[in-house]
């Protein structure tokens, strides 16, 4: 019983256990922050809005994109990682869902911004729909904590809409 | 070198009662370890409920050796969620975030794009040969939680496997000889 095996076996199994521990608690501790961020987007410009070779749509825009993310940073945080997704919907589809930009946002400095900046990823329909179409903008955000468990969340904009004939 | 002449009088000295007891106990620690990993994939919904990130294609996010928690229900797939999927015809699971969706009206079927977060392009480049998207067979799980460096160990015995023989050796060495 008070050999070094039986020691080190013992101190090793109890610091494991402790350290499993101190993690679940610092990801329980982040359900009781509390969170309020806010964020406006504003389409400056619709540059290109095309049909192409074989039947997608394609539009490309510049977006300016304000944002304050500084109260979902805790002490747990290691980054929040931000998108901006189009929502629409189409007779074929349901539900369409394409990012438009996204950034990762590495602490509370840079958690308050804005931005202007042409779409990152391409946005494309799946089929020609997208003249005169109706759409949501909507900043998702992802906070991916130093241990534990990941929440997101997002705020919906509705209202955005784009010209009835190609450009 | 008087423990190696120990080592050498108890292997001598074993009973086959004594063996056949610790064999079975042996098996009984396999057996609820296996029992546990097999729950594990019925609560998450996911075959493989605990995945090790072996490349950097999602960093600063997740580095290689962290281990990541999968959860999979039936809730549809939307946009930036991370999601760990097989490719056809590899045996390697990608973790990477969703950044496309498009879902069919009627039948719920989907078309999914990923990216991961540190890579410049999407996916299509790891897809199979001629496939634009992924559907909802190919997806295992959603990562929802994680716990960083732990993932180094499995790393480590895959790559070097030598180390995985020197373990296993220890072990079996250890339960023969211990006395109770």
């Amino acid at each position: 019983m008070h050999s070094f095996g039986y020691r080190a076996n013992a101190l090793f199994t109890f610091s494991v256990t402790a350290l499993a521990f101190i993690c679940a608690i610092a990801s329980l501790s982040d359900n009781f922050s509390d969170q309020n961020p806010s964020a406006e987007i504003q389409i400056l410009n619709i540059n290109r809005f095309k049909k192409q070779s074989y039947e997608n749509d394609e539009v490309s825009l510049t977006l300016d994109i304000t944002a304050d993310l500084q109260s979902l940073f805790t002490w747990n945080t290691k980054q929040v990682f931000a998108f901006v997704a189009a929502e629409y919907e189409t007779p074929k589809n349901s539900l369409n869902q394409v990012s438009l930009w996204d950034a990762i946002i590495p602490d509370k400095e840079h958690a308050k911004f804005r931005i202007q900046t042409s779409n990152k990823y391409r946005f494309i329909d799946q089929g020609h729909n997208l003249r005169g179409k109706e759409f949501n903008l909507t900043l998702h955000w992802h906070v991916m904590p130093k241990t534990g468990k990941m929440f997101a969340d997002k705020i919906v904009m509705p209202g955005y809409s784009l010209p009835d004939a190609y450009k | 070198m008087g423990w190696i002449g120990e080592t050498i009088d108890s292997i001598k000295s074993i009973q086959i009662r004594q063996l056949l007891t610790q064999a079975i106990s042996l098996g009984m620690i396999v057996t609820s370890a296996l029992i546990i990993w097999k729950a594990l994939m019925c609560v998450t919904g996911s075959e493989s409920p605990v995945v090790v990130v072996l490349s950097g294609s999602m960093e600063p996010g997740f580095k290689r050796g962290d281990i990541l928690f999968l959860h999979m229900s039936k809730d549809p797939i939307r946009a930036g969620e991370i999601v760990v999927f097989n490719v056809d015809g590899r045996d390697i699971p990608i973790v990477h975030r969703v950044i496309k969706v498009h879902e069919r009206e009627n039948t719920g079927d989907v078309d999914v794009l990923t990216k991961g977060d540190n890579n410049y392009g999407d996916d299509r480049l790891l897809y199979a040969e001629g496939q634009q998207w992924l559907h909802r067979h190919h997806i295992m799980g959603r990562a929802v939680g994680f716990l960083p460096y732990v993932g180094w160990v499995t790393i480590i015995m895959t790559e070097k496997p030598i180390i995985k023989y020197i373990l296993i050796g220890a072990l079996g060495l250890l339960v023969i000889t211990s006395k109770d």
